[in-house]
């Protein structure tokens, strides 16, 4: 916590004016933690902090009950200053069992405090957590580096609804109210946005809305009656550029971002989507607007999700299949066909660890390569990646503008990290949003009134004709085609021909972007940090430090993964050295490396979890040396 | 109705207007000619303009039936036929779509597809060529190969034991299942009318041999040496006769029995009527294929074996939107961008 005044209000509390605060949520996956941590959110985000959260869950749904495979966490870093990553390291635990606390103490800074549900840390729990027998941590003085709260919050919650008519099992559902109560009152954030919402929530079970809002507010009161806690915490709103915002996650910013290119495009929106973790959110968000002029379609399975796309796209719609890596690799088939049909698909990769199943509810980078090469013959495809939470949405929206304008499949990487993980977003207004231009063939283009499906024009892109328009019946198909005519070809230079056209309308793309230029930093230099995806927040942070600090340092983060942007081989040999950060084994710096024979060098991390700013200050502080 | 008068105002075409300027190249001989024929032959009489229709198809000999007709079409990859189909009688309900498939394409590498598209019934029609071997990779068993197929990839003999197409889409809740074959025009193209007028998926079966790699495997059905006694023409509301009108099917209880209607005591008002609608019924008689009742083993059914009215899946899909929409409104994408929770810095 970065504070800045501190002054005492009385009761012998002390008020810190914080600039920003580390708050790590973490319990059993039944005790509710995602709740409280987003309710904590988007109370900070509404009165004005800017913020960044890390939503951290295990892949099983109910992993056995009080062991650290079962531990759930969020994090939330909010401030008065802008904040670009969930923090490294926190400045509060809140740990509701003794799992939590073994999982998530050694991330907690030293002196940071820790709020405890007692109750999580009998025999049972100690036991189940893998303390050896006898060994209390709240006991036995292992944590006198940090102020520790041991509160009995499962009793309190009964004692609370005692009488209110509801069973034990839904009483004791309640007790993460009570901690967020008691939360609210530390950091010093009204319960007003949490009533309301548990109102909505509840609205037909009056019974349930008034014990969670009893248990919320006796969480509060907790904090204020009793002398227990010396000191409260404020964070101010923060100064961020003038505008409405609005708090988003990254899968619902694509799912917003998809309704968005419907209407820029007027292209009906047809999503085929297989349910897999981290992207099923996507089709849940989508499957809401309905009335939007977006159709989706729960399909029997990967492949039939993107053909269902192919087919829409094909009938003149915007096709869209969302996924993750296993579903990739099953879909990788069909979009050999959509590539050779050139014909607009949005294929939308939300990036897990892999492979196989690998591990689902964490991050990583690891398909970049696969969406570079991962398709049989030559077939490239452009590739769009999206830096946070809310720049999902202009990914998306730059994805469906380069499928339909260039007449291509586009794959839009995003990962687990920002897919689940939520930012204040000042968003557009409709009028501040380019149209995505949309032409349909309507009349023959070739000698006598043939139409010549595979004519190209300046961009190399051919016509889209649609089933329906008179005069213009063609077939496309999956075999080689001629020229112009799209009939079936075996002829060996025109294959080579078409290979080559095919290629340099992704190519030509770049005519089309935006030229690489440093997010922070000098365009020259010692070193420059070339970032991609969801890496953005950590590496800016950390080279914003590093500025201030009088490093001479860049930042140069790409959307634009294939084609690059013109300028990025000349941008990059202007620095002595490219650091290359990633969550992975080093893939974008092989690619780099191999286009531009610039010295990258590789930061991996492949632990499924995001960078932290100080692991890139490091390695930055490393080499300037 | 007013596309109707409109389609009747405009020339009617001809089959020849539904051939494209493709040279088709199956081999001399092949099924495949004889079907291509039948759908270019009905196609007129459908009065649907050419542009509103779409042949979607997946790979294999069958699948190259796209490339004949002048219409829209897309030759797809194997198996996938029937999710691209899905997709687009999705996003445009107005389209007249018709799959192209064969025994390998629909049922095995494409088998969880066509199962879901029969649960999920878009009205589309879905033609499998069965040949009972793959052909374009030169002669390996099917899936509707017989136990025992000597075939490049089962010198020995299959072990496994086929499919029976009518029982698989009956199963998956297909609401028109239907049988045909290459050799008998007239009535291929009768099947394929009522698949066109079936609202929903219409599976149609149609034999087709393959000269090269598994000729004559339903003579049995189409030559006239044995196709009475192999084979039972169903019709809706028509007694189950066949042997030219010599024999019939009655049911005792839910066993079929064939009687000899030359024999004693056997008329022909005992006989099992055809209802198409009668699900049970339809089970039984999908089963006149390799199931034997009393040692006895029972002639192949075709025509329409059942057909169901029941929602169809873009209905659906259209039906829930311009409900939403009457009750909620469409909201503005400015609604859509700012959400319910926002706030503001000055």
């Amino acid at each position: 916590m970065e504070s800045i005044v501190e002054q005492n209000v009385g009761h012998d509390t002390t008020l810190i004016e914080a600039e920003s605060i580390v708050i790590r949520f973490s319990g059993d996956s039944g005790d509710g933690m995602q709740l409280t941590g987003t309710q904590f959110t988007d109370t900070a985000a509404f009165f004005g902090n800017d913020l960044s959260t890390f939503p951290e869950f295990p892949a099983e749904i109910r992993a056995p009950i009080g062991t650290t495979a079962g531990v759930s966490g969020f994090q939330v870093n909010f401030g008065s200053k802008e904040i670009f990553t969930p923090g490294d390291e926190y400045d509060v635990l809140v740990a509701m069992n003794a799992a939590a606390l073994k999982v998530d103490l050694p991330r907690l800074k030293r002196g940071g405090i820790i709020i405890t549900n007692t109750a999580g840390f009998d025999k049972k729990n100690l036991g189940l957590a893998g303390f050896p027998d006898g060994v209390n941590p709240l006991e036995d003085g292992s944590l006198e580096d940090y102020t520790v709260h041991k509160i009995d919050v499962t009793k309190f919650t009964k004692e609370c609804l005692a009488g209110s008519g509801l069973g034990m099992k839904e009483i004791e559902r309640s007790k993460n109210m009570f901690v967020l109560g008691l939360l609210f009152w530390m950091f010093d954030e009204p319960m007003e946005y949490t009533i309301n919402f548990i109102n909505e929530k509840f609205a037909k079970k009056q019974d349930i809305a008034d014990a969670n809002i009893k248990t919320l507010k006796a969480g509060w009161n907790f904090g204020d009656h009793t002398e227990i806690f010396t000191t409260r915490f404020h964070v101010a709103p923060a100064k961020l550029p003038k505008g409405t915002y609005r708090n988003i996650s990254g899968n619902h910013a694509t799912a917003i971002g998809l309704v968005a290119a419907a209407e820029l495009s007027g292209l009906p929106l047809f999503l085929g989507s297989y349910p897999i973790t981290p992207a099923s959110d996507v089709l849940h968000e989508l499957s809401k607007y309905k009335t939007s002029n977006v159709k989706t379609f729960q399909a029997e399975d990967e492949i039939a999700a993107i053909c269902a796309a192919i087919g829409a796209s094909y009938g003149g719609g915007l096709g869209v299949t969302t996924t993750s890596g296993p579903g990739m690799s099953l879909k990788t088939e069909a979009l050999g066909l959509a590539t050779i049909l050139e014909i607009p698909l949005l294929v939308i990769n939300i990036q897990r660890g892999g492979p196989s199943t690998g591990l689902p509810t964490k991050t990583e980078q690891s398909d970049l390569m696969q969406a570079m090469y991962g398709r049989h013959g030559e077939g490239p495809l452009p590739i769009v990646a999206a830096s946070s939470p809310a720049d999902c949405f202009n990914t998306v929206l730059e994805a469906a503008r380069i499928a339909v304008e260039h007449m291509t499949p586009v794959i839009c990487l995003t990962d687990g990290y920002i897919a689940n993980g939520s930012e204040p977003w000042r968003f557009p207004t409709k009028d501040q949003l380019l149209p995505i231009n949309v032409t349909f063939a309507t009349e023959p283009n070739g000698p006598n009134g043939t139409f010549l499906p595979y004519k190209r024009d300046e961009k190399l892109s051919r016509p889209w004709a649609k089933p329906g328009t008179k005069g213009l019946m063609h077939r496309i198909g999956g075999l080689e085609k001629a020229q112009e005519t799209g009939n079936v070809s075996y002829d060996a230079k025109n294959h080579e021909a078409m290979t080559k056209l095919r290629a340099a309308k992704i190519e030509k793309i770049a005519d089309y972007i935006p030229l690489a230029a440093p997010d922070s930093g000098k365009s020259t230099g010692k070193l420059a940090v070339l970032g991609w995806g969801s890496t953005s927040g950590a590496i800016k942070t950390a080279v914003r430090e590093l500025l201030e600090e009088g490093y001479d340092v860049a930042h140069i983060h790409l959307r634009h993964m294939n084609p690059f942007p013109k300028n990025l081989g000349e941008l990059l040999s202007g620095y002595e050295h490219v650091l290359i950060p990633e969550m992975n084994c080093g893939q974008l710096s092989q690619l780099i490396r191999a286009k531009y024979l610039v010295p990258a060098e590789s930061l991996s991390k492949v632990q499924g979890l995001p960078f932290t700013t100080s692991e890139l200050k490091n390695k930055i502080l490393e080499i300037l040396k | 109705m007013t596309t109707i008068i409109e389609q009747e105002a405009a020339p009617k075409l001809t089959a020849k207007d539904f051939a494209s300027n493709q040279e088709v190249k199956w081999c001399p001989g092949c099924g495949d000619y004889s079907i291509l024929k039948q759908v270019q032959t009905v196609f007129p009489d459908f009065g649907i303009p050419k542009e509103d229709i779409v042949f979607i198809s997946g790979i294999g000999c069958a699948a190259r039936f796209t490339y004949y007709m002048d219409t829209y079409g897309m030759h797809s990859i194997h198996g996938r036929a029937a999710a691209i189909a899905s997709g687009l009688k999705g996003l445009n309900p107005k389209l007249s779509v018709w799959v192209v498939s064969g025994d390998g394409d629909a049922f095995s590498i494409g088998g969880n597809h066509f199962i879901h598209l029969m649960r999920k019934n878009f009205d589309l029609n879905y033609l499998v060529f069965n040949n009972q071997i793959y052909g374009l990779t030169k002669g390996q068993y099917s899936p509707t190969s017989e136990k025992g197929k000597v075939a490049k990839s089962t010198p020995y003999g299959s072990v496994e034991e086929p499919f029976n197409p009518s029982e698989l889409a009956l199963g998956a809740k297909c609401s028109f299942v239907s049988r045909s074959l290459d050799r008998d025009p007239k009535h291929m193209q009768m099947v394929l009318k009522r698949a066109h007028e079936h609202k929903g998926t219409s599976f149609v079966e149609i034999y087709q041999n393959c000269p090269v790699f598994n000729d004559g495997t339903f003579f049995a059905f189409s030559e006239k040496e044995t196709k009475q006694e192999q084979s039972i023409y169903l019709e809706h509301g028509k007694p189950l006769l066949f042997s030219n009108g010599t024999k019939g099917i009655k049911l005792d209880g839910t066993r079929p029995v064939i009687v000899n209607l030359n024999e004693n005591g056997n008329s022909a008002s005992d006989l099992w009527i055809h209802d198409e609608h009668d699900k049970t019924k339809a089970h039984i008689i999908a089963g006149f294929f390799d199931t034997e009742y009393d040692g006895v083993h029972f002639p192949r059914p075709f025509g329409v074996i059942y057909s169901e009215d029941r929602p169809t899946c873009e209905d659906g899909m259209e039906q829930q939107i311009a409900e939403l929409t009457a009750r909620k409104g469409k909201p503005s994408l400015d609604k859509i961008l700012s959400g319910d929770k926002t706030w503001t810095i000055l």
